[in-house]
């Protein structure tokens, strides 16, 4: 059924993989919309919205599937290592620059610079909202697929700390299976042998399958929208200790005119617990913020915007 | 030491929060109407379906042990100064050291006939929302009376049930001693617009039924059907368990500026406490969230003896007419007074204003009012505070604004205002 569209964009028949990115960007653009209406009369919503909307159509739906059709490795600009593993792992590089000359070196260069470059910058001045709630094809179906599950996210002290745990343990697994990788390489593959596919088989089917497929997407009608996100994401780990540590971002809260009312928790979908911090008149710094901006949309007497920097008198 | 709370709403929780942070005495909260600590200004959002009653608790179960808060759910039916203890409604005796009276408010009634008839409702108590919930099934028409804030939520809370809803105002428009005509225009146009039928000038003088709620007969005999009589003309400080205890009272429990009642090591916060020398300009009861906050933070400082005097500070305030925010910071009158020139600037959407009154002769600003543009409450106050001159604060008015990124600016309009 698809076959004429795959073969228009991709120039092969469609196969499961096509189906996949097809419906999943269909329900992102579809779910936008209901988004985009839904919050009708907030514009950082309107934008936010056009952009994961733009961003998993062009750079995950598009350019990767025209890429295929002009004979070059099916490449997504805008996912990078850790969250791509792959892209840095000695294999992938090995084999875009190997077979795919200029172009391959470019992946390469463009994936380092994203990782190590651009990432820190950007959220050392927007925070990681640039990425989660502008960029990221995950955080594109968490805010518009899972926007009816926001509510659900487990905003307990407990979640927290098991938040804090998991999370930056996916960030240690990958960092080392990717020096451990790199060394091997280095090495003929004399300290690994045949086990270095099977370590990043293994990561790629818990984490990049299981995890950030299965129960980050297929579960959010029981844990909420962000469960990958919050849980699991490397790169949401690298950018959130970025964000806790020096970025400009904050979620400033207005003086003292905060009711307590518990909206902006309830509709939390990374589980902070907002109003813990507004209702004492605090800036909220966290780590897991996404940006997402719904706690300021929600609040009934406007006492959350999300800011770069800070207003002095 | 044990100090013992009496009321569990904005002033005492906030008082046993800061006196915990002060010392490490005992301290006991009690109240009759919830176990938890919950926003009293978020029930409509219950009503509405946009919160679980959970969502509202001010604070986890953790908080309360951690802080070693004694929650006590039980109503007071006797205070004893001079035994320095309370008897609670099993007869119970719990004595205290120090006592503070947080007892919040109670809705005023109105005085008509057929008051009492199931159906007639205010909007106060946690237990009010499960009668309105109930009251509200089947419903197809309601009348609310009183036209302030909380009559304009209860209007909300209908009609998002798709109930068609009458709204008497006493007053010639809403809110009109409270809000500048301008504002009360917008604020009663956006009521309108979302389908209540908002009639000025109108009061109510009998409730008719059988059993139940049919109608409502208004000032000049209009007769109007309905199921559901939602009355919010106001609230009264609730004192009256207090009569025959010494403590000297008003309309509420007079407090002098460090929030001492007449009776030694009895303290009151919040919607029941009366100032005895209220600021110039402020009232002597004001029955409002962040007052109450206020003046739990100053009872606990208190009562755990670092004497401070309770500081009005300077007046704000935020609301809601519907989707559309209302913030005041300092003085802005129904009425400007003399000396006063008031610079207001309306959107031609007429779904936004800004307001900002200052002294004509030295041009010092005293208040700003905005709807539907949310200001910073930091730099208001500090430029109310140090007088800042109006040009001053038109230069430099960016700093102010509070909304959400990418939203419409107006600050070359507002100050285009002044010019013309």
């Amino acid at each position: 059924m698809l076959d004429p569209l795959s073969i228009f964009l991709r120039g092969r028949p469609a196969d499961q993989w096509f189906l996949y990115g097809f419906s999943y960007t269909a329900l992102v653009l579809a779910m936008g919309i209901r988004f985009m209406y839904k919050y009708r009369g907030n514009a950082y919503q309107q934008w936010r919205t056009v952009s994961v909307m733009f961003f998993q159509l062009v750079f995950s739906f598009l350019i990767p599937a025209w890429m295929m059709m002009m004979n070059q490795p099916e490449f997504y600009f805008s996912y990078f290592w850790p969250l791509k593993y792959e892209y840095l792992f000695p294999d992938t590089v090995g084999w875009f620059t190997g077979n795919y000359a200029r172009t391959g070196v470019f992946l390469v260069f463009w994936g380092a610079v994203m990782s190590f470059i651009a990432v820190p910058l950007l959220t050392w001045y927007f925070g990681k909202r640039w990425y989660c709630s502008w960029v990221c094809g995950c955080g594109a179906l968490a805010e518009t697929v899972g926007d009816p599950y926001r509510s659900l996210s487990d905003k307990s002290l407990g979640a927290w700390k098991v938040e804090r745990w998991m999370i930056h343990s996916v960030l240690l697994i990958i960092v080392l299976l990717t020096l451990l990788l790199w060394i091997n390489s280095r090495e003929q593959g004399t300290i690994l042998g045949s086990y270095s596919l099977i370590f990043s088989k293994t990561y790629s089917f818990l984490i990049g399958s299981m995890f950030s497929g299965v129960i980050g997407t297929g579960f959010y009608p029981i844990f909420g929208s962000r469960v990958w996100c919050r849980f699991g994401c490397p790169q949401a780990a690298i950018m959130g200790i970025i964000q806790r540590r020096w970025s400009r971002f904050r979620i400033t809260t207005n003086g003292g005119q905060c009711i307590s009312c518990g909206n902006c928790s309830e509709y939390c979908e990374m589980g902070i617990d907002v109003k813990s911090y507004a209702q004492r008149g605090e800036d909220i710094v966290r780590a897991s913020c996404v940006g997402c901006g719904i706690c300021s949309a929600v609040c009934p007497r406007g006492v959350l915007k999300l800011e770069n920097g800070t207003v002095s008198l | 030491m044990h100090v013992v709370i009496i009321g569990n709403g904005i002033a005492g929780t906030t008082a046993a929060r800061h006196i915990r942070k002060l010392s490490d005495c005992r301290i006991t909260m009690i109240s009759d109407e919830s176990w938890q600590p919950f926003s009293r200004t978020a029930l409509m959002y219950i009503f509405m379906g946009k919160l679980k009653l959970e969502s509202t608790y001010l604070y986890e179960d953790w908080f309360w042990e951690k802080n070693r808060i004694d929650r006590v759910q039980a109503r007071v039916r006797e205070v004893n100064p001079a035994a320095k203890n309370i008897t609670l409604g099993d007869g119970s005796v719990l004595s205290w050291d120090k006592l503070i009276l947080a007892t919040g408010s109670r809705p005023v009634k109105i005085g008509v006939p057929g008051e009492n008839l199931p159906g007639v409702q205010h909007l106060y108590h946690l237990s009010d929302l499960d009668v309105l919930n109930r009251l509200s099934r089947g419903v197809e028409c309601a009348v609310v009376v009183g036209g302030g804030l909380t009559g304009v939520e209860l209007a909300e809370m209908l009609v998002s049930r798709g109930i068609r809803v009458t709204f008497m105002v006493r007053e010639k428009g809403l809110m009109a001693r409270q809000l500048t005509p301008e504002e009360s225009n917008m604020a009663g146009r956006i009521i309108r617009e979302h389908g209540v039928d908002l009639r000025f000038g109108m009061q109510i003088r009998e409730i008719r039924g059988n059993g139940r709620v049919e109608s409502v007969v208004t000032n000049d005999g209009l007769e109007i059907p309905c199921g559901l009589v939602g009355i919010t003309t106001g609230v009264a400080p609730e004192t009256g368990f207090l009569y025959g205890t010494g403590i000297e009272t008003d309309s509420g429990l007079l407090v002098d500026e460090y929030l001492r009642t007449s009776v030694k090591d009895i303290y009151a916060a919040g919607d029941c406490a009366e100032l005895r020398t209220p600021a110039p300009a402020r009232r002597a009861v004001e029955p409002l969230w962040y007052t109450a906050r206020a003046m739990g933070e100053t009872v606990a400082r208190n009562v755990c003896g670092n004497p401070e005097p309770y500081c009005q500070g300077i007046w704000y305030n935020s609301a809601r007419f519907f989707e559309t925010e209302y913030q005041i910071y300092g003085q802005v009158p129904a009425t400007t007074p003399s000396g006063i020139t008031s610079l207001y600037w309306e959107d031609s959407s007429g779904k936004k204003s800004v307001r900002i009154n200052y002294d004509t002769a030295t041009g010092a600003v005293t208040g700003f009012q905005t709807m539907g543009i949310r200001y910073r409450q930091q730099v208001c106050e500090h430029w109310i505070a140090t007088g800042t001159h109006i040009s001053g604060v038109l230069k430099n008015l960016s700093m102010a604004n509070f909304d959400p990124e990418f939203y419409r600016r107006f600050e070359a309009a507002i100050r285009a205002c002044r010019l013309s």
